[in-house]
């Protein structure tokens, strides 16, 4: 009876276990870690222990799991990722605005740069893997969006969806240690960081658990890395690839 | 009312989601291309036009700012929900390329806040 309450229930049932999730994680961080790493870190990490238990959607694959893939969808995560920017100062956002772009196509480019050279050097050699795994080291919707597009194979797509969630599960884990190190703790810091890393995921989960205050600023520049990267990526990038390789 | 926020809100974010398809169908992709940046900085303009127009839009902002407060919550039930499976089967492609740019990514952001600075110094 409770399978069938719970099942019916799950977006339910998901807000419930969240909640359990992040009271056991702030309280874990304030009493035994005395603060040190933020308890919203501590959530994200035991989330994604939970997403190993589960197959291709984590956690979610489990019975009575299946509403964390609806509260953790897209729709709800954009949504409440516009929702950050209503405390966004314009006056702050002028500020950034030269830094903001230029980290923006350089972190674009680095991230592709990058994806595609390690991906040379590990054997891939035809220019649409080549393409599609860089734009993985964008962000996970880059490489599947300009795999689709260009015509990869699945198994080319899955490793760059792959490669994306490394890269947020690192984001979201590391800053919080490193912040401190490179000046995470202004808006004007976390705009360029939100630029260069991109993953918005990623981006807003590491500031989260870094600074609250800073996470619409980050999220703002790090929401146009995806489209950007969507944007050049299966077009000037795949040309430059195609151009280099043959 | 709380309803006005949401609505706004919601407002916002469909207006960003047909702006970035359409970008997207422009150049032959199926995909969203900066939707959800559109729709940030529309909520972002819309909300500084009525708070200049000294619009008391205070109720109804909360509507708005609960949707912001869960995005944490919500970012926990999508990490719990990803293929953190797939990442670790994908090859060591995909964590040796995860965490290099992340890590390069971490060093270069001291380098351009300088730029920020410099920027903030001439004006």
């Amino acid at each position: 009876m409770i399978e069938n309450i719970v099942n019916a229930n799950g977006l339910i049932f998901a807000f419930f276990i969240v909640g359990v999730i992040m009271y056991l994680s702030y309280l874990f961080s304030k009493k035994i870690l005395n603060n040190m790493i933020p308890g919203a870190a501590i959530a994200i990490i035991i989330a994604l222990i939970l997403a190993f238990m589960g197959e291709d959607k984590g956690v979610s694959n489990l019975p009575y799991m299946g509403g964390m893939a609806i509260l953790g969808g897209s729709m709800l995560r954009d949504f409440s990722v516009v929702a950050t920017a209503m405390g966004v100062d314009i006056s702050k956002i002028k500020q950034a605005g030269f830094s903001g772009i230029l980290s923006l196509f350089i972190g674009v480019s680095f991230s592709f740069s990058l994806g595609v050279i390690v991906a040379l050097l590990m054997g891939y050699s035809d220019p649409i893997s080549l393409t599609t795994i860089g734009a993985g080291a964008c962000t996970y919707i880059v490489g599947p969006v300009t795999g689709s597009a260009l015509g990869a194979s699945s198994e080319i797509i899955a490793l760059s969806v792959a490669t994306g969630v490394v890269k947020v599960i690192v984001t979201s884990i590391c800053t919080p240690l490193v912040a401190t190190k490179i000046g995470l703790n202004n808006p004007n810091s976390a705009m360029i960081f939100g630029g260069l890393i991109g993953t918005t995921s990623g981006v807003a989960a590491g500031l989260a658990a870094t600074d609250e205050k800073l996470v619409p600023y980050g999220a703002l520049t790090a929401t146009f890395f995806t489209g950007l990267g969507c944007l050049m990526c299966p077009s000037i990038f795949y040309f430059i690839i195609n151009a280099l390789v043959s | 009312m709380n309803i006005y926020g949401v609505s706004l809100l919601a407002f916002c974010f469909l207006a960003g989601k047909i702006i970035g398809t359409f970008l997207g169908s422009l150049i032959g992709l199926s995909g969203d291309i900066g939707g959800v940046g559109f729709s940030m900085f529309l909520l972002v303009f819309i909300n500084s036009y009525l708070k200049k127009k000294n619009i008391n839009i205070s109720k109804s902002e909360n509507g708005v700012l609960f949707w912001s407060t869960m995005y944490i919550p919500i970012v926990v039930a999508m990490s719990a929900s990803q293929n953190v499976k797939a990442a670790m089967l994908g090859g060591w492609l995909a964590i040796i390329v995860g965490v290099l740019v992340t890590i390069v990514a971490f060093m270069l952001v001291p380098l351009l806040s300088r730029i920020g600075k410099e920027d903030l110094n001439k004006k």
